[in-house]
């Protein structure tokens, strides 16, 4: 099969998975409503009563990152479900009975979910500078900006094929958005991480999510970046890399039965 | 077309776990004709057609579809066939022409002839007015004929329907013989399953009766029909101590008592025997509480042919 051909295989499934996505309402809110709500809620509501520790930053400019990721890594999650039920109902089925690469369909997910979560990220930006967020990145900081957080978007994706894949069911597959939505609050991203005890305070500077959430603040804010843009490239890098060729195997075993 | 036999299978055998599901199924289908797979649930009927159709690899024997060999050249017999599985193989929330064309770019059709094949699909199976409605709204019975026009998008010469009536209401089940039929007339081979004799005895060439992973016959519908008789004579008995007598009485018509129903079954073709039947029962004195007529199912299929094996 030529790359030709498997590149239109895979713009027709991201264009189904795009209107997919418009029909059902609750799609829709994830993606547009729920980066507005979020963001009003941390600046307005939470906002007033947390401190930015040392950093000395408005609330406003220190949670922007986090809430970029939590709109975009929700949906991104979300994907699990698209996938579940693919895998469950009977669709699978037919697209296998087509002459296409199987990986075309898990991979044409993915590329839909970067797409329109990076619509909802954008919303959720608009809704910041609304509130009052001014930054000061320059066009080459907002391209690394975009490249940041559209490859946080596509590992959790890429994550999110493959708990879809493991889990029999599409409620099941929906929990993995909880965890995704979950993982920012124990960053460097809501609140500073200096400012938790011990053992949570050691996950919150070790885990993934920090080093997004620092390279993000860094580039919006023109702070100095340090080693987190090194560190946030290898952990995203190094989920994309683990998932999608266990989440190939796993779903040509899958489809092989 | 090159192949006298569309689709022929050996000794199929498939296990899951530790439960046998295909113990060697053998069929034939030759070329433009419906073979009706007949059996109940848990027969087999489904995983025979997801080997043939290349989606489950067989355990042990060969299947030789269009000409090529389900295992060894999987790419090839896809490109012959079209499938209608027993779920729904559409898209919900896409509308019926945006699924037949995503399938029709997907078999890597031109835009132009995609959007063709699509309307006159929508058109041959009657969904024209739907075509511009997400299919979630569709019923039962537009959902099954736009999951066939799905099958048909790539215009395959062998086509399997896995149960495509099972769930539908008679109206859409006449609609959907109709359009069948006419897929036949066309020149498609099919092979179709279902659990009902009636079906099988409308549509198909041959019946291959399926039971435990077994074929336990395989003729035409009317050879088939018979061999099992055209009408059950259900008796019901008003005291059950007369049941041996009642049996012995219609011994050498094949009867079956049934004591927990306090009833007894007989085969009867035309009104002749029908009344043999009856005087038999009265002369042995026996008292009947009431009688039932009624045509023979899959049940009676299954008691026949197990009968003879046995």
């Amino acid at each position: 099969m030529s790359a030709l051909t498997t590149a239109g295989d895979l713009r027709r499934l991201v264009v189904r998975d795009l209107r997919r996505e418009v029909r059902v309402p609750d799609g829709l809110i994830v993606n547009t409503a729920l980066p507005v709500i979020i963001m009003v809620l941390f600046v307005y509501v939470f906002g007033g009563a947390i401190t930015t520790g040392s950093s000395k930053l408005d609330y406003i400019d220190f949670v922007v990152p986090a809430v970029l990721l939590m709109s975009g890594g929700y949906g991104a999650a979300l994907t699990a479900v698209s996938i579940a039920e693919d895998m469950t109902g009977g669709m699978i089925d037919r697209f296998r009975t087509l002459p296409i690469s199987g990986w075309v369909v898990p991979a044409g997910h993915v590329v839909a979910s970067v797409i329109r979560n990076l619509v909802s990220c954008a919303i959720a930006l608009a809704a910041a500078v609304l509130l009052g967020f001014r930054p000061d990145a320059s066009p080459a900081d907002w391209l690394l900006v975009s490249a940041l957080v559209a490859a946080y978007i596509l590992a959790m994706s890429s994550l999110a094929v493959l708990w879809g894949l493991l889990v029999r069911s599409t409620q099941a597959a929906g929990a993995f958005s909880f965890i995704v939505l979950f993982l920012p609050y124990l960053s460097n991203g809501v609140v500073p991480s200096e400012t938790m005890p011990g053992a949570v305070r050691w996950f919150a500077e070790n885990q993934p999510i920090t080093p997004v959430v620092d390279s993000l603040r860094a580039l919006l804010l023109e702070l100095p970046i340090g080693s987190s843009g090194v560190r946030a490239a290898a952990w995203l890098g190094g989920f994309v890399l683990v998932s999608a060729p266990i989440a190939a195997v796993m779903f040509r075993r899958r489809t092989a039965s | 077309m090159p192949f006298a036999d569309a689709i022929q299978a050996r000794g199929l055998t498939k296990s899951f776990g530790s439960t046998r599901v295909l113990a060697g199924i053998d069929l034939t289908v030759t070329t433009g004709t419906l073979l009706a797979l007949l059996g109940p649930n848990g027969s087999g009927k489904t995983t025979t057609v997801r080997i043939l159709t290349t989606l489950l690899p067989p355990d042990g024997g060969t299947a030789v579809v269009a000409g090529h060999d389900v295992t060894r050249e999987g790419v090839a017999v896809r490109r012959a066939i079209g499938l209608t599985a027993q779920q729904a193989t559409v898209d919900d929330l896409l509308t019926g022409r945006e699924n037949l064309e995503l399938f029709a770019g997907l078999y890597h059709m031109g835009r132009r002839t995609a959007r063709r094949r699509a309307a006159e699909l929508l058109e041959r199976f009657d969904l024209a007015a739907a075509a511009n409605r997400q299919v979630a709204t569709y019923s039962g019975g537009m959902r099954r004929r736009l999951d066939l026009a799905a099958s048909m998008v790539s215009a395959p010469r062998i086509l399997f329907l896995d149960e495509p009536t099972t769930g539908l209401d008679p109206r859409s089940r006449a609609e959907l013989w109709a359009v069948i039929r006419e897929l036949l007339a066309s020149g498609t081979t099919i092979l179709l399953t279902t659990q009902y004799l009636e079906e099988a005895d409308q549509l198909a060439d041959r019946v291959a009766v399926i039971n435990q992973g077994r074929v336990v016959a395989d003729d035409s519908p009317g050879a088939l029909k018979r061999h099992i008789g055209s009408d059950r004579l259900i008796v019901h008995l008003e005291h059950l101590a007369d049941l041996p007598r009642a049996h012995a009485a219609l011994a050498g018509t094949g009867a079956h008592s049934d004591p927990e129903e306090r009833e007894i079954t007989v085969a009867v073709q035309g009104p002749g025997e029908l009344r043999h039947a009856l005087d038999l029962l009265h002369r042995a004195g026996v008292a009947v509480e009431r009688v039932e007529l009624r045509a023979p199912t899959l049940d009676d299929v299954f008691f026949e042919l197990t009968a003879v094996a046995a």
